[in-house]
Parts: C-alpha cells; sequence; structure tokens
C-alpha cells in the first residue's frame, strides 16, 4: 500500500481569459519526496503550484494537501506549509534578521532563526538590506523564510531562475539538505537538468495539461531514447563488428569520428571492452546520455526554451 | 493578533528609513515653522483674527503632514509594497489580512503624530505656541482626519497599477492641495477665487476644522468639514476595500 499522498490533486481547472492555464491537472505527492513540475513559461506550473499553496481559487477540481483543503482550512494549512514565491522581493530597506524575525512572529510555533541564517550561509548578511543582497542571497533568504515555522511541506516556484551555475549547485544542494529533514518538497523550474538531479518523480506540463509523471529515469527510458557513444579514431574502423555487438541499434561514421547508437546502460562498457580487446586505438570518447530535455522535445515536439 | 506588533514595528522603522518620507513628514514642517515664524513672529494681529502667524499656522501645517503621510507615504508604499510581492508574500502566511491593514495604518498614524508632536514642540520652544484649550478635541479632529486621509491613500494605493503611477498622480493631487487649501500658505493669504475652488479640496475641511478647534471654537460650529470628512473615510474605505489587490 502507498503512504497516505501529501497532496492530492484531481481534475484542477483554471482559467484566465481564455487561457487554459490549468486545464484537468491530476497528480499526488507522497511523503517526503522532491516533486517536480516542468514545462515552459505559460505552461501551467505556477498557476498549479499557487492553487495548492492556497493563493488561487481553481476554478474547478479537488485539492487535498496535508490532509487539508487549502482554501477552506487557509489558515491552519498555511501555518504548516513553507513557500518561496515566484519573482518575489522584500521592502529595498528591511535587513536580513528583520525579515527572519518578523516572518517568525506570524507563526504559531516558528523555529528559532538564528540557526536558519546560519544554515542559509547569511550570517555575514544579517544587517544587510534586502536590496544590497545578491540574487542567489535573496533566494537563500526566501529559503530561509520558507523554513522559519518549520513545514511539514514546502514550495519553491522557480527557485535557480536568474541565478549563475555556481549559486544555483549550491541551492541544489539545499534544496536536498532539506529533504533530508524528513520534509515534503513541491518545485518548479523550466531547467531540465535541474528537475533531473533533484526531483524523485517529475510532472511535464504543456498547455495546462501534465502530459507525463514519472522518475526522471523512467521518463528518459520511457522515450526508448538512445544513449551515444562518441569517440576518434585514426584507424580503419570495424563498423560491422562494432554493429553485431548486443544492445547497438546502429552505427554512424563522420569523418574520423564514430558514433555508436543503443538503447542499454551497458552500451559503453561492451564499446570499450570491444575496442580494447581488438586493440583499437581510440581517443576523445564521451557518452551522450538522453535527458529530460529530449523527453520534452519527443513529447512536444518543441524545445523547452524557446 | 499574531505578528501584528511586530510588523507595525518594523513597518515603523522602514518609514523612518525611507528618507523622502521622514524629511517631509518630520523635519519639513519644522522649516516652514522656522521659515515663516522669523518672517511674521508670532503676534496676535488682525490679519489673522488676533492669533498670532504661528498659533494659527500650526494646525494648518499639521493638516499638511496628513496630506504628506496618506497621499505621499501611505501610497507609494503600498503600492511599493504590492508591486514586489511583499502582500502576496504576507498572504501565504498565516497572517490575518486585518494584521496586515493594522500593520500598514498604525505605523503611519504614529509617524504622522511624531510629525506633529515635533512641529508643535518646536512652536512651543521657539515661538511660544499656544496650547489649546481643548486638546483631547484637537486630537480628535487630528485622528478623524487621519482616517479620512488614510482611506483615500489607500484608494490611490488600489489603483494605481505601479508605485511609479502612484508617485506620480500624488504629486499631482498633493502639490496643488497644500498650496491651495491653506495648509502651507495662510488661506488668509489666498485671493478669494482660489478659496472658492479651494473649498472642494478634500484637505480644505482638515485646515478648516485642525484650525478651528485648536483655536478653542465647538464641533457644532463645523459640522460640515466633520461631515465631509467621515464621509470621504466612509466611501473611500467602501473603495479601498473593493479595489484592493494583493498583487
Amino acid at each position: 500500500m502507498n503512504p497516505e499522498p501529501v497532496i492530492f490533486v484531481r481534475n484542477l481547472r483554471k482559467t484566465y481569459g481564455d487561457v487554459k492555464a490549468a486545464d484537468g491537472v491530476d497528480f499526488d505527492v507522497r511523503p517526503n519526496e522532491i516533486f517536480g513540475m516542468v514545462g515552459p513559461n505559460g505552461a501551467g506550473k505556477t498557476t498549479t503550484i499557487e492553487c495548492v499553496e492556497g493563493l488561487r481559487t481553481p476554478d474547478g477540481g479537488e485539492i487535498r494537501a496535508l490532509g487539508l483543503d487549502p482554501h477552506r482550512d487557509g489558515h491552519a494549512f498555511r501555518e504548516k506549509v513553507g513557500v518561496q514565491l515566484q519573482e518575489s522581493q522584500l521592502q529595498s530597506r528591511i535587513r536580513v534578521w528583520e525579515v527572519l524575525d518578523l516572518f517568525a512572529s506570524f507563526y504559531g510555533k516558528p523555529v528559532a532563526w538564528e540557526p536558519l541564517l546560519r544554515r542559509l550561509g547569511l550570517e555575514e548578511k544579517r544587517r544587510a538590506p534586502f536590496a544590497k543582497l545578491s540574487g542567489g542571497q535573496k533566494q537563500r533568504l526566501f529559503i530561509a523564510l520558507a523554513l522559519v515555522n518549520d513545514p511539514q511541506l514546502i514550495f519553491f516556484d522557480e527557485l535557480s531562475t536568474g541565478l549563475d551555475p555556481q549559486a544555483r549547485r549550491a541551492m541544489w544542494d539545499l534544496v536536498c539538505g532539506v529533504r533530508d529533514d524528513g520534509k515534503t518538497i513541491v518545485l518548479t523550474t523550466h531547467f531540465m537538468e535541474e528537475a533531473e538531479r533533484l526531483c524523485d518523480r517529475v510532472a511535464i506540463l504543456d498547455h495546462g495539461k501534465i502530459i507525463a509523471l514519472d522518475t526522471p529515469e523512467n521518463l528518459i527510458r520511457g522515450l526508448g531514447a538512445e544513449n551515444r557513444v562518441v569517440f576518434t579514431s585514426d584507424k580503419e574502423l570495424p563498423v560491422e563488428a562494432l554493429q553485431a555487438l548486443p544492445g547497438v541499434k546502429r552505427v554512424e561514421r563522420i569523418g574520423e569520428r564514430l558514433i555508436v547508437y543503443g538503447a542499454d546502460d551497458r552500451l559503453v562498457m561492451d564499446v570499450v571492452n570491444y575496442l580494447s580487446t581488438s586493440r583499437v586505438k581510440f581517443r576523445d570518447l564521451r557518452t551522450e546520455q538522453a535527458s529530460l530535455e529530449d523527453v520534452f522535445l519527443t513529447l512536444t515536439g518543441r524545445v523547452m526554451r524557446d | 493578533m499574531r505578528g501584528f506588533w511586530k510588523l507595525t514595528f518594523i513597518e515603523l522603522k522602514l518609514l523612518l528609513r525611507e528618507p523622502l518620507a521622514a524629511f517631509f513628514t518630520l523635519i519639513f514642517p519644522v522649516m516652514m515653522l522656522f521659515l515663516f515664524g522669523a518672517i511674521y513672529g508670532n503676534t496676535p494681529t488682525p490679519f489673522f483674527a488676533g492669533q498670532g502667524f504661528v498659533d494659527a499656522m500650526v494646525p494648518a501645517y499639521a493638516a499638511m503632514i496628513i496630506a504628506t503621510s496618506s497621499i505621499m507615504s501611505l501610497s507609494i508604499h503600498m503600492a511599493d509594497s504590492r508591486e514586489r510581492g511583499v502582500l502576496r508574500r504576507y498572504r501565504a502566511t498565516p497572517l490575518r489580512p486585518l494584521a496586515v491593514l493594522g500593520g500598514q495604518v498604525i505605523p503611519i498614524f504614529l509617524m504622522t503624530l511624531m510629525g506633529m508632536v515635533i512641529l508643535i514642540a518646536a512652536g512651543v520652544l521657539v515661538y511660544h505656541l499656544k496650547m489649546p484649550a481643548d486638546g483631547l478635541s484637537v486630537l480628535g479632529g487630528f485622528v478623524l482626519s487621519c482616517l479620512s486621509f488614510f482611506a483615500l491613500g489607500f484608494v490611490l494605493a488600489a489603483v494605481m497599477p505601479t508605485a511609479r503611477s502612484a508617485q506620480v498622480v500624488a504629486m499631482v493631487l498633493y502639490y496643488p492641495m497644500i498650496f491651495l487649501s491653506g495648509s502651507s500658505i495662510p488661506r488668509e493669504v489666498l485671493p478669494q477665487g482660489v478659496r472658492s475652488v479651494a473649498r472642494f479640496l478634500p484637505l480644505t475641511p482638515v485646515v478648516n476644522l485642525l484650525r478651528a478647534l485648536w483655536k478653542g471654537d465647538g464641533w457644532s460650529g463645523h459640522l460640515g468639514d466633520v461631515l465631509f470628512l467621515a464621509g470621504v473615510f466612509v466611501v473611500g474605505s467602501v473603495v479601498a476595500a473593493r479595489t484592493f489587490r494583493w498583487e
């Protein structure tokens, strides 16, 4: 038996004018998982997450989260969840410690915010006004705010947008750390790599609908997408012999470069084994794996970032 | 009311950290007082119906402070908080909407009160300002005027799409109002034509009421002003509540 889901959403619908931002969205979120929603801008990620947060009223459908209705039981619900909102700012002159002190005062059982400040690496910035923080520091402050009530369920909406790659990686470690504390996380992102690295399960949204939902591995595998092994060799290459290897679908040759296609996870091992036993000299060998980006492309026929 | 007092305290600190708001609310009225006080002194004169300049104009400057905090500070601050997503962020917490509202109104009221106290203190210390016999009446008129103008400030914040447009509209409303209503330039100096137009500005009843109550007139002679301000408060609050947006 699966444990009781933390979030249960059925047939969620929300329309703005003629735009169906959420058009019959169904999903469950399980305890202690990182659940990701990915899709291009305008796919309905934020609408969906904000309906579950209780910030938007859906036109129809059913939402239960932590055993509550986020709209009807809004007050009790907000006491138990943490949120980080997309594109949010604070007053420019409010200081970091004041923000934490203020938000802690809104909750019945806040955690001590001093350790939180340390954990998020904001201790040196405690007296800095919000406007003087870098993009990464602001986002870390918003994470701190989302944790200040020791919530069971946390929403991160586009957490790493606008951050440089290094700050983004640091953010991923933070999110994983939060999950390791036993919390359940729902996040949206339009970085496929982020979803692939962080999420236990990913829902791919497009035009207000979930078009696929599974673990990143299963989504990629389900594509029947190919892994590729690419290498360069000066020698005459035994293309036929490679083609005959188990798991190899086809072999392509571009000048000195050879691309071996296959679906098997053992593809690299098989190819390298073959090359070394038959003493073929090779260099620049690398593998290219199918990613969620490919899954999205296959499902929608479009690239994510247009 | 969990969180309410903390929010009030922080919002007050933020208001004081806003250099322009702090200057125009706390310092500028005193500068006006010193400038014109130096010119006219505070000797009773028939020009102010037997009052001295300072005695007549301190309550008028108080009206100017009220206009500054509500039309300028409050409306721009509210529109800015909305635009930044601060209000939306508050809404994602268990903080009650009434606490959010109170957390805006109380600090701006305290700031206005501070401006008035500084002004009165300067008047007493430098010009022997004559204090009103019925201080409570003056305080009552001050609170009524504040309520009425804060409601206008909320309406302005709600109908303006951005903080920037709120700022522009606030200026356009503010400057003619403080010059024509008699809150900065004594109404006795204004030509009759201007005064008859200024009768329709919402700040004019504030000037009239506060000056009269300070001087010692009873409320009964100024029921028109009182009704007008109460009406602005009621209508303004209803419109502000109807047009209020969290984001």
